[in-house]
């Protein structure tokens, strides 16, 4: 492999732009690369060589005529999640084997129309319920780092492929889906930056649902200027999705590398929770000196209800995903399985068609829906999220942005978790009360722990204010001089 | 609130999932270890609390309703797993 796919994506378009080096070129080495790897990383459900080859070379013309935009000639691997025209899109699911949608994601068109180029599809836990990506009916996604550790670490979830794949340079972005921290966990543990904007930024039309009030499309970059460059093309109003911001999208790149200094950066009290490794909290503390350095100031807050989010979680998600989740009955679309009546089809289809975490979460949200128990579970978890939402409408009365750690841990030992669900929920800990109050998030890489393995910190600002996200983003980013990238093995 | 293994037979009926026969009692016992982890939320006072059933707090606009898509009746069959003549086959459900 030559030095090529090492760019960042900012870098490689300019590289285009300027004629050094074509899309077709690009995509051809991308490809190979991929290819090669997908024996060891397991990161992809999809290719389709000759889509790529002919997106490349459309891009090759609009380079040659001085057109193009934003992503012009990049290649860019896709979650399952996401419909592309033409391609497997199974939610690395078995009930949606074969399933080849007529349709494009509004989310991937916008970027096709900056001119990016698909790559291929990335693997995923199924319908994004997982943090290590072993729910994926492809098995599990193997991380690229693998520090001083022996064996097989995850790359997290849900969103393990596109990190995967990012981190070890087989592409130049890659889109990802995150309900309860499956863009930011995953970045954490691959040494990426990975973000999520307002809840409505970026459209859902087109990508599978899950919890449809958490799921937030966002990037993974290489650096926050590339994770910006992509969530600018991701974004915009769409009238396909009802929930979809009318609002301007601002320009997010010209906000990386803007000044910090006066900003105030809280730190939440709360997520220095008792299991928190020393190693984390120390770049925790790391993290608040070199934003003090940058001429930030930084105020001690407080998110009281910080240790419910979780638990309210895993009402609204599950009880979102089990409606969702009804219209794989095997009739339209998907796989079907014979049975004695029309109920038991529908039965057999879906004990079929869906792994074991997947089952599972369908009878939660089943049973905290149904008649006598909707009061006491599903409507109490809503009420403790506007608890959770009015935490950070008045932590954000006293500071811009807030700073915590991205996750609890580094990456882990395939399998290590796999045992206990509640311990693997507690991998979104410090992420998905963003995702309950639909506020911007991102991961940026911070360090490596003692064992080499990277770890990411979390920068939490306003809704629709991604622009200090950004800017506060660039500012770890640059204080780190993250510039570690995983040895060769693959 | 704890369930039995009754409750998970009923709980697959309703959600169309062929009893997982051999995994019942692991399903009761990792339902009921989730449903004793929520209990916390007892904990939150949300007395007079509303429910938050979006996080978008900016008024939304609505499209004209007029049709905007269509005749793409083979696009929709595209994904079926069986159909015929323009349309989906489908199990006997009407006896």
């Amino acid at each position: 492999m030559s030095d090529l796919l090492k760019h960042t994506l900012s870098d490689i378009t300019a590289k285009l732009k300027a004629r050094e080096v074509s899309a077709t070129e690009l995509a051809t080495e991308a490809l190979s690369a991929s290819k090669a790897a997908q024996d060891k990383l397991n990161a992809f459900t999809a290719f389709d060589e000759d889509k790529t080859l002919v997106m490349a070379a459309a891009s090759d013309e609009r380079l040659a005529k001085g057109e193009g935009g934003m992503l012009e000639g990049a290649p860019l691997a896709i979650k399952d999640l996401f419909a592309v025209e033409g391609v497997s899109t199974t939610a690395s699911s078995n009930i949606l084997k074969g399933f080849k949608p007529t349709y494009e994601s509004t989310v991937t068109q916008k970027m096709w129309d900056q001119g990016g180029v698909f790559l291929a599809k990335t693997s995923m836990d199924e319908f994004a319920m997982g943090s290590s990506n072993e729910t994926a009916n492809t098995g599990p996604v193997i991380n690229p780092w693998k520090g001083t550790t022996d064996g097989n670490l995850t790359p997290g979830g849900s969103s393990g492929g596109s990190a995967s794949a990012l981190a070890a340079d087989l592409c130049f972005g890659s889109t990802g889906t995150d309900t309860g921290g499956s863009i930011r966990q995953p970045a954490s543990f691959t040494g990426t930056v990975g973000v999520k904007g307002t809840y409505g930024r970026t459209s859902r039309w087109g990508v599978v649902a899950f919890a449809s009030s958490l799921d937030h499309p966002g990037p993974f970059g290489k650096t926050v200027k590339d994770s910006a460059m992509l969530l600018q093309a991701m974004s915009g109003h769409d009238a396909k999705d009802s929930t979809s911001l009318p609002n301007d999208v601002p320009d997010f790149v010209a906000a990386v590398g803007k000044s910090v200094k006066g900003l105030k950066i809280g730190v939440p009290k709360e997520y220095r929770i008792d299991a928190m490794p020393e190693e984390i909290a120390k770049m925790w503390d790391q993290g608040v000196e070199w934003l003090k350095a940058a001429g930030c100031e930084i105020v001690d807050i407080s998110l009281p209800h910080t240790k419910y989010a979780l638990p309210a979680y895993y009402i609204v998600a599950p009880a979102e995903a089990s409606s969702n989740l009804a219209r794989y009955d095997g009739m339209r679309f998907g796989i079907r399985e014979d049975g004695e009546d029309l109920q038991a089809v529908y039965e057999n289809t879906r004990a079929a068609g869906f792994g074991e975490e997947v089952q599972r979460r369908i009878m939660i949200g089943t049973y905290v829906l149904s008649a006598g128990y909707y009061d006491a579970y599903y409507l109490k978890a809503q009420k403790v999220r506007t608890r959770i939402l009015q935490d950070f409408d008045a932590a954000y009365k006293q500071v811009d942005a807030i700073l915590t750690p991205s996750a609890p841990s580094a990456a882990f030992t395939n399998g290590s978790k796999s045992n206990d669900p509640i311990e693997m929920y507690l991998n979104d800990v410090f992420t998905v009360t963003a995702n309950l109050a639909g506020v911007p998030a991102m991961s940026v890489p911070a360090g490596l722990d003692k064992n080499g393995l990277p770890l990411g910190l979390q920068i939490i600002t306003r809704a629709l204010d991604e622009e200090t996200m950004f800017s506060v983003g660039a500012a770890i980013e640059d204080a780190a001089g993250f510039t570690a990238k995983p040895e060769k093995w693959w | 609130m704890s369930v039995t293994a009754d409750d998970v037979r009923r709980i697959a009926r309703l959600a169309r999932i062929a009893e997982p026969k051999d995994r019942i009692d692991t399903l009761v016992g990792e339902l009921n270890g989730l449903l004793e982890w929520i209990d916390q939320l007892n904990e939150v006072d949300v007395d007079g609390v509303e429910p938050m059933t979006t996080p978008v707090k900016f008024p939304l606009p609505q499209r004209v309703d007029e049709v905007t898509d269509g005749d793409v009746r083979d696009k929709v069959l595209a994904n079926a797993p069986k159909s015929e003549e323009g349309f989906f086959v489908v199990p006997k459900s009407v006896e």
